[in-house]
């Protein structure tokens, strides 16, 4: 097992009262499996996802990543483990503006520092031209078109070769044939690389794509 | 290049105008720190030297800081003792037995020191009458404890050497009484002795008081024309470092017994105005620094608001807190270090272009350049301080981006 959750709750504090965006949800994601998280506007997909991501703590319930409860870690060791194991593509590409194709790819590689530069630059030029981006790997983010950048978004998250991609309803802002682009890469990846994806969308036919859907309402998980 | 140092050093050149502004809030801070340290630093150092140069670095007249102890407090040290009515014997003062004192103090590695009678006395000449200092000293000895022979006019201290009758007298002194070199003065001390000197040295040290007031005569001579022979009331001392002669004057005065005063301890209120201004000069120049600071928290704060988005985004990769707080630090240090290398270059134009300027003051008889200071410290102050106040200033944003939380910018799709 990749990734298992226990009863995991997200609670935000807020001025008028506290609001559950997640309640006592329980997943498990394997490996090289391909699942999607679907339900409608405000139900917690996202949030679920942001927990499975470590990017938020939950404030009750377990993660546990390869086994290991991780629901403890300090900030800096989550950290480590999203830079070694995990990527995101989000809605908005999320690219750093300053920087080129090129560049936004091997900022990831760079930080975990496991090849040369001279290999990092090699392996990320490969990751932009898989992605058919070998005409744009010194373009700033700007020079691109949506499709484009949600492509380079992906090339980044593939940079460090993670076992778990979460994307964040990735096709959201996109017109129909670049989504279309973008949900057949996603797909392949799952067989080309081997890692497991974890896709949140609101579109029925994406997660058709999937080989499995957890749906969510009111930050429940009712279905799977 | 290193990754943080990369993505520092884009966010700066991303935004151009604004770095530029601030850096060339640090750029001014840090020239103008230095052209107002330097000549600062530069007229306290000439006013210094000037008081150091002039007048010996320490002093030993021929007095007691505190009276001498009477046999009984001797005898009982212990004991309440009451001496009443103490009367000091009617003595010749002087030093007593300076021979001894002069070979101790010519045992010392750091310090010359030279005998001095100094007395009053009246020249006249062509029946102008003038009240003046006469002082009696060694004329091969001048030059080591004193500057007049830097203050020649006319003739030279070398001629006291061979014409033990010679005066070395101020301009100020020799024009009211209209005499000039070679001319011959009578000078008449306490108790009706009169010699006649030939004038063999006019100087000029632009002390008023100075230059009228202090003639200088063979030692020898003023012991014979005050009555005091074979004594002195005086040693000047010149140490090899002037600014150890608080310390050592108190040494000496310790197995000497004799008061012996340093040029710091003569000019206590005069450092003491110094180092209050000082204090208000690096307030000031500090304030250039401070504002440039505001300038670079600016810039660097709104590049933290406008950089929530890759600030989250950087996190979710993978960044740490400390390395995203180390990114904006960086772009603090690295306006430290662009302010500094091109702010101390420019400092050094100003210093250049202040030691042009040439004046006149009031009274002055020559046209004198602006005094400045080169001096290192004055340098290591600027930079540290610059980069200081860009770290700082850079602390406070950086730290509030560290503390930015990746969810609640990709929650808001921002």
């Amino acid at each position: 097992m990749l990734l298992r959750t226990e009863n995991l709750t997200r609670t935000l504090e807020t001025e008028a009262m506290p609001v559950t965006l997640v309640k006592q949800a329980s997943v498990e994601i394997k490996e090289g499996e391909y699942v999607a998280i679907k339900g409608p506007s405000g139900s917690g997909k996202s949030s679920l996802l942001y927990l499975l991501g470590l990017l938020d703590r939950p404030t009750a319930g377990k993660i546990f990543y390869r086994d290991q409860d991780i629901s403890n870690f300090s900030n800096n060791k989550l950290a480590k483990l999203r830079l070694e194991e995990m990527g995101f593509v989000f809605q908005f590409h999320f690219l750093l503006p300053e920087f080129t194709s090129l560049e936004n790819v091997m900022i990831p590689m760079r930080k975990l520092a496991r090849l040369s530069d001279k290999e990092i630059k090699a392996v990320a030029t490969e990751r932009l031209v898989e992605l058919g981006l070998e005409d744009h790997i010194n373009k700033l983010p700007s020079q691109l078109s949506g499709g484009q950048r949600q492509r380079v978004a992906i090339a980044r998250a593939l940079a460090n070769n993670p076992k778990l991609i979460l994307a964040d309803e990735p096709t959201g802002n996109l017109d129909t044939q670049s989504s279309e682009n973008v949900q057949e890469i996603l797909q392949n990846l799952v067989k080309t690389h081997g890692c497991s994806v974890v896709v949140v969308t609101h579109d029925p036919e994406f997660a058709k794509r999937c080989d499995r859907t957890i749906t969510i309402v009111d930050g429940a998980i009712i279905k799977e | 290049m290193p990754l943080l140092f990369f993505i520092a050093l884009k966010h700066l050149l991303a935004r151009k105008r604004q770095s530029i502004v601030s850096l060339m809030g640090i750029i001014l801070g840090v020239a103008f720190f230095l052209a107002i340290s330097s000549i600062m630093q530069g007229s306290e150092a000439d006013f210094i030297k000037r008081l150091v140069d002039n007048s010996p670095h320490i002093t030993v007249s021929d007095e007691y800081r505190s009276p001498r102890v009477q046999p009984a407090e001797k005898l009982f040290e212990e004991g309440a003792i009451d001496i009443a009515s103490v009367k000091p014997l009617t003595e010749t003062r002087g030093i007593r037995g300076y021979q001894k004192i002069l070979s101790y103090l010519g045992n010392q590695d750091d310090l010359v020191a030279s005998p001095v009678l100094t007395g009053s006395a009246i020249i006249s000449f062509a029946g102008e009458e003038e009240g003046v200092t006469l002082n009696g000293m060694i004329p091969e000895e001048i030059h080591t404890v004193s500057t007049i022979q830097d203050y020649m006019k006319e003739g030279s201290v070398d001629r006291l050497m061979s014409n033990p009758d010679g005066v070395l007298m101020g301009q100020s002194l020799a024009r009211r009484l209209s005499v000039s070199l070679n001319d011959t003065i009578s000078v008449a001390a306490q108790g009706g002795r009169v010699r006649t000197f030939k004038i063999v040295g006019i100087y000029q040290t632009g002390r008023g008081g100075y230059d009228r007031r202090q003639i200088f005569v063979t030692l020898k001579r003023a012991q014979s024309l005050l009555g005091r022979t074979n004594r002195i009331n005086a040693i000047l001392v010149k140490m090899t470092d002037p600014n150890t002669a608080l310390t050592r004057s108190k040494e000496i005065e310790q197995i000497i017994k004799y008061k012996s005063e340093s040029w710091q301890e003569q000019s206590e209120d005069l450092m003491n105005t110094l180092a209050i201004r000082n204090m208000i000069m690096y307030s000031v120049v500090s304030a250039v620094l401070l504002v440039a600071a505001f300038g670079i928290y600016n810039v660097i704060s709104t590049v933290v608001m406008e950089k929530h988005r890759d600030i989250a985004i950087l996190k979710s990769m993978g960044f740490p807190s400390g390395d995203i707080r180390s990114i904006f630090l960086t772009q603090g240090v690295l306006l430290g270090i662009a302010g500094n290398i091109i702010g101390i270059p420019m400092g050094c134009a100003f210093i250049l272009g202040l030691q042009q300027i040439k004046f006149r003051p009031p009274g002055s008889s020559e046209p004198i350049s602006m005094p400045v200071s080169w001096d290192w410290e004055q340098f290591a102050i600027a930079i540290a301080f610059a980069m200081f106040a860009s770290i700082l200033a850079s602390f406070l944003p950086a730290r509030k981006a560290s503390h930015v939380q990746p969810v609640d910018i990709l929650r808001g799709g921002l």
